[in-house]
């Protein structure tokens, strides 16, 4: 049970990384290409992900009772307010600096693009900083 | 004729890529639902792995240590996925970019700061909060989208 949920959690990610491999998104270039306003394939990516995404959501639920591998099925935490308009303006901010968010500087490296350590690197020192100057809830 | 050259205007690269690619990471996202159940955007993962070494309240709390064995699992697909594009579909050297590390650093902290605040990244917010049909990630989406074009177009002013 506990390895069937590893091998379908790792088979998750690696349709992820294999799509944001296929569709350059792991190019820092090709991100700022959109938003520079050069190339709209961003939207396509997203759309295309959103649209299969929200299929899933929507039927899976109905269709099935539980998850496959058992557990329950978890709804995305909501949050709203300014500290969540801050938090994400301030990601764009580095997005648009770097041409990297989360998923193309992990999976990147699967493609051999180590400057993208850099960028992780970078993420995780951030996130450290903001839990270490967050309240525990 | 005309159709032709405004899809070669928004898509100088092709399109087709963008597409099937956006299409595997939904269905990536949508596996790991029906099989566990959980909800996966990319950003948490940064926060969660602290975990393991930082005994602060805040990175002990269920919500991120209770999933930080998941996440990293999730998190090593992603570099098997794109390993395997490259050795099946990618060129024949590495990838590699010209941004300078100091952009890709100081941007990824900002960064991934930010995800943290604000919860939620482009997959995190754009994918799965979007695919949940809530309206505070669509808030979110084009509240990132909206800085993140006027930080790249400037950084563009700036160099040139």
């Amino acid at each position: 049970m506990k390895l069937g949920h590893t091998l379908a959690t790792l088979a998750a990610g690696m349709l992820f990384g294999f799509g944001l491999a296929a569709s350059t998104m792991i190019r820092p270039e090709v991100v700022l290409s959109f938003l520079r306003f050069q190339d709209f394939g961003l939207m396509l990516v997203m759309g295309g992900a959103l649209v299969v995404t929200a299929l899933a959501y929507a039927l899976v639920p109905r269709l099935l009772r539980q998850p496959l591998l058992g557990g329950s099925f978890q709804k995305h935490a909501i949050h709203k307010g300014a500290r969540m308009v801050a938090g994400a303006a301030l990601f764009g901010v580095g997005w648009g600096l770097s041409g990297v968010c989360p998923g193309p500087a992990i999976a990147g490296l699967g493609a051999g693009n180590w400057m993208l350590l850099y960028a992780l690197v970078g993420l995780a020192l951030g996130a450290l900083v903001q839990g270490l100057t967050d309240k525990a809830p | 004729m005309t159709d032709m050259i405004a899809v070669q205007n928004l898509f100088p690269l092709g399109w087709e890529h963008y597409l099937l690619g956006g299409l595997c990471i939904g269905l990536g996202v949508s596996l790991l639902f029906v099989m566990t159940g959980l909800v996966g955007g990319m950003s948490t993962v940064f926060s969660s792995t602290w975990s393991f070494v930082v005994r602060r309240p805040f990175f002990q709390q269920i919500g991120l240590k209770g999933s930080r064995i998941w996440r990293l699992e999730y998190a090593l697909g992603l570099i098997v996925g794109a390993l395997l594009w490259w050795l099946m579909l990618g060129g024949p050297g590495p990838e590699t970019t010209a941004v300078p590390a100091w952009q890709l650093l100081v941007g990824g902290f900002i960064a991934g700061f930010g995800a943290r605040l604000g919860h939620g990244c482009t997959s995190g917010h754009g994918i799965c909060g979007l695919g949940s049909l809530q309206w505070p990630s669509a808030v979110a989406v084009v509240t990132f989208m909206i800085t993140a074009m006027i930080t790249a177009n400037l950084v563009l002013r700036l160099q040139s």
